[in-house]
């Protein structure tokens, strides 16, 4: 998920939930508020613990959606006619623009853009692995639309509630544009399924190679997510993994169906007793893999985003030196 | 600017990238319609004022969503403390009497 912070162990966070000197009626008062449905804003206070991990979860966010830009950027040059062209470039640019909210709403809580920043490029912080994968075709950029925002959109949805007010706000603007994403990834592929049987197989195809991926965006089983307690006890997490990617395979089942395609499980099937679809398991090794570095695009895509903020050093330092030139001048004309 | 080969991969830097001198933050607000007044929707990084007001419209309008925007320095905004909140606004939550509902007006005198 974009928010895989939560649901992965973090090795470097040596934060205790709990510090040994925070005043116990803080705690108290902050407690209350949460259980009460309040926001927390940026100058209350905060357990140390509270604020380390929104830094983190908010900003790893930021980094998925400005990483997530790259599988699909990659098809602006080569989409089929200019509408789509036009959609792909919005929905990128959408993209851009999410993350520049979250980086915003992560710089409330005391942390510079430039050390997130560095933290994206010295590795030391992950975007959501879903990104590591590569988009072969045409059909691939449907599929993300349709799968994996959709996804997101099942994540973002009850983040609008979260606990720190301005994360809930930058989800609210998130969520509002996020729909045309999916919609337009879905309408891509029914463009595609009303084709030829060319076109038909290339989204069969991409369904195949995304789907599994997919259901692993929501993080590990409930069970093996040690880490999620705490932060549904801080509001910033309100629903479990297991529940979110149950929710997620039930809503995109009839989806499936009235496109045509088939989801690659021979043990999806709708359970009557449970009132839900059963599906097959996820391989988690493979994730695991992925997460830890060695996807088929981690490095590509690091690789990217080193070279942008590299060959753009001088678009930031020209417009710094524009700024100066101009304040000299006004300075000299008002003298 | 080189990269030399590190055990991570060809693109990783041995070192951190130096810190640029960020642009400075700015608080953006949007009147979304006339007759409304300005909202706080966020911040951005930008290098000067006109800047920041190209920034805004691109991050904070892509749906038509302004017809005014201010942009200023985050420096510049003064805030209250929220610790002393309730010294602060206190001494208007009991006053009473700066409600309508205060006031029993009778009933023929209609609406007031």
């Amino acid at each position: 998920m974009y928010t895989q912070a939560l649901s992965i162990p973090d090795p470097s966070a040596k934060v205790q939930p709990i510090q040994p000197d925070e005043p116990a009626d803080k705690l108290e008062a902050f407690q209350a508020r949460i259980d009460a449905d309040g926001r927390i804003e940026p100058q209350d206070w905060m357990p140390e613990a509270y604020r380390k991990t929104l830094i983190r979860q908010i900003s790893q966010h930021a980094h998925s959606e400005v990483v997530g830009m790259l599988p699909e950027g990659n098809w602006i040059t080569r989409a089929p006619s200019l509408k789509r062209k036009a959609i792909l470039l919005a929905k990128v640019q959408d993209e851009g623009g999410h993350g520049l909210y979250l980086y915003s709403a992560a710089e409330t809580l005391g942390v510079s853009r430039a050390e997130l920043i560095e933290q994206l490029l010295t590795g030391r912080a992950k975007y959501s692995s879903i990104f590591n994968y590569p988009t072969l075709n045409w059909a691939d950029v449907g599929v993300i639309g349709w799968l994996v925002d959709g996804a997101a959109i099942m994540n973002q949805i009850p983040l609008c509630r979260c606990s720190y007010g301005p994360y809930a706000r930058a989800m609210i603007r998130i969520c509002k544009e996020e729909s045309f994403h999916q919609r337009q990834g879905y309408e891509l592929l029914l463009t595609m399924m009303r084709g030829s049987q060319a076109q038909r197989d290339m989204v069969q195809d991409a369904v195949n190679r995304w789907w599994w991926k997919c259901l692993a965006m929501f993080g590990p089983p409930d069970s093996a997510s040690v880490h999620s307690e705490q932060s549904m006890r801080w509001g910033i997490k309100r629903i479990s993994n297991d529940e979110l990617r149950q929710k997620f395979v039930d809503a995109t089942v009839p989806q499936a169906e009235v496109l045509g395609v088939t989801l690659p499980d021979p043990k999806l099937k709708w359970n009557p007793e449970r009132g839900h679809y059963d599906f097959g398991e996820i391989d988690w090794e493979e994730f695991w893999q992925t997460v830890n570095g060695h996807g088929p695009c981690n490095k590509e895509r690091l690789g990217t985003r080193i070279k942008a903020h590299e060959d753009g050093a001088w678009v930031r330092e020209g417009a710094l030196a524009h700024a100066r030139k101009q304040r000299e001048r006004a300075l000299r004309a008002a003298a | 600017m080189s990269n030399p080969a590190t055990p991570e991969g060809a693109n990783a830097p041995t070192k951190a990238t130096p810190a640029l001198k960020d642009w400075p933050l700015w608080e953006v607000f949007v009147r979304s319609k006339q007759g409304l007044e300005h909202k706080h929707c966020g911040s951005l990084h930008a290098a000067d004022a006109e800047h920041a007001l190209q920034m805004a419209r691109d991050i904070y309008t892509r749906r038509q969503e302004g017809v005014s925007i201010w942009v200023v320095p985050s420096s510049a905004i003064v805030a209250s403390r929220p610790s002393d909140k309730g010294e602060f606004f206190e001494p208007a939550a009991d006053k009473i009497y700066r409600h309508p509902t205060f006031y029993e007006i009778p009933d023929e005198v209609g609406h007031m």
